[in-house]
């Protein structure tokens, strides 16, 4: 008991911490590999196949998880101690849905085309449940500035697995990259073909599951006992 | 006999995880054991079988263009369509609350091992993706959106006992130690998905 009150002595009142303290950067980074939302946390699966075929709307919307996830994530936070509990899932789906019709709109502004190719799933962004999951398991409990921090990490760790499906889906799937190409016609002549499996839904399944396989093997700690 | 068209079509042939890759999330990480997947997947066809009737009449009534012309005829140009994602995901967080509050009282247990995910039904894709495909569809009658709602809770059900019983089995495999858990789940529901497409192109 005694060794107690000597390691903790009388806190002085909590200097304020830096913007960019070495705990609020682990927010932003560890999205990006340890607690990533797609291959640890499990969330926000769905859109990660479906917008995947072509890398041009999966980056737009790694755009769009990542607006709505840090602003909801900041308003949530900053009212977080007025909602009632028992109807908190309302009160963030209603805000998270403002936020995704603001997005919606913009993007129908000034993307029309990419827009239309995301057509469904920019108003299922409501339901990724990644925005979801941070606003329960984060910025219920924390300030503002830290909730914003974990909505950009994980909107971007989101974007990084988003980005890199939908590279190796583009690429064998169509030969192109960002809509350019990349697999000159001379391979195609010597008899290579497109392989229109990696377009079907089924493989990007399987790639994010070799995705897992690859993290995990250079992260060891992130193995799972079962 | 339409409404068993719908009723098969919804469970296997339009499978709302194996053809629209919906309500992922929850299913690969409730998938572990069979009974909390049991439990899960009752709970989502709970939610569908009640919300998606639910979202049928706000659609029919309230949100299509010219719904509202039972309040009064001036209302007949009115449009309200624009405010469909607001209105069913309030409706279906609102149930999804009811089932929460239902479960933690009468399943304490099922509620622990549930977890993050029963308020995550809220945003299981699949609830708010099988409102709005009964949007896009224009069933005619309450009755094929009930069946529609029904028969997508049942089809999601069967992809997760499924999968979790072949988790239950996996366990005594030896899989290398980095793929287990999530990657291999991940790799099997995508061969899992693969056998049902198998069912696509089949007409009713």
């Amino acid at each position: 008991m005694n060794t107690e009150t000597i390691a903790t002595p009388a806190k002085p009142k909590k200097p304020k911490e830096d913007l960019f303290s070495p705990k609020n950067r682990r927010l932003l980074y560890d999205p990006l590999n340890d607690t990533n939302p797609i291959t640890v946390q499990v969330l926000g699966i769905c859109s990660a196949l479906a917008v995947t075929v072509k890398m041009k709307p999966s980056i737009v919307m790694a755009l769009a998880v990542i607006v709505v996830c840090a602003f909801s994530n900041v308003i949530i936070s900053s009212i977080r101690n007025i909602i009632p509990n028992r109807i908190r899932i309302i009160v963030q789906l209603i805000i998270v849905a403002t936020m995704v019709i603001l997005v919606d709109q913009f993007l129908k502004a000034f993307v029309f085309d990419v827009s239309k190719q995301l057509s469904v799933f920019v108003g299922l962004i409501i339901t990724n449940c990644i925005i979801m999951g941070r606003l329960e398991a984060f910025a219920m409990a924390n300030k503002p500035w830290p909730s914003f921090l974990d909505g950009i990490g994980n909107g971007f760790g989101y974007g990084l697995i988003l980005v890199i499906v939908s590279m190796i889906r583009e690429l064998f799937g169509s030969g192109e990259l960002m809509g350019y190409r990349i697999i000159p016609d001379s391979i195609y002549k010597m008899g290579y073909f497109n392989n229109s499996l990696v377009i079907m839904p089924p493989m990007a399944l399987i790639i994010v599951g070799i995705l897992i396989w690859i993290q995990r093997n250079r992260n060891r700690k992130l193995i799972e006992s079962n | 006999m339409e409404h068993v068209n719908i009723f098969i079509k919804a469970i296997f042939i339009e499978n709302m995880i194996f053809a629209y890759f919906l309500g992922m999330c929850s299913y690969l990480a409730i998938s572990k054991t069979v009974k909390s997947a049991v439990g899960l997947g009752l709970a989502v066809i709970f939610v569908l079988l009640i919300s998606v009737p639910v979202c049928y009449l706000l659609e029919k009534y309230v949100l299509k263009a010219g719904a509202l012309e039972w309040v009064s005829p001036d209302f007949a140009t009115i449009d309200l369509s624009f405010l469909s994602f607001i209105m069913f995901i309030a409706t279906i967080a609102s149930i999804v609350q009811l089932v929460e509050m239902i479960v933690e009282k009468y399943a304490p247990a099922l509620y622990t091992s549930l977890g993050i995910f029963l308020p995550l039904i809220a945003v299981n894709c699949s609830i708010l993706g099988g409102a709005l495909f009964m949007q896009e569809r224009e069933y005619a009658t309450l009755g094929e959106a009930t069946v529609f709602g029904f028969g997508s809770g049942v089809g999601w059900f069967l992809a997760i006992v499924a999968l979790s019983a072949i988790r239950e089995k996996l366990r005594y495999s030896n899989i290398p130690a980095p793929l287990r858990g999530l990657g291999i789940t991940f790799i099997l529901t995508g061969l899992m998905a693969i056998a049902f497409m198998s069912f696509m192109g089949i007409t009713l």
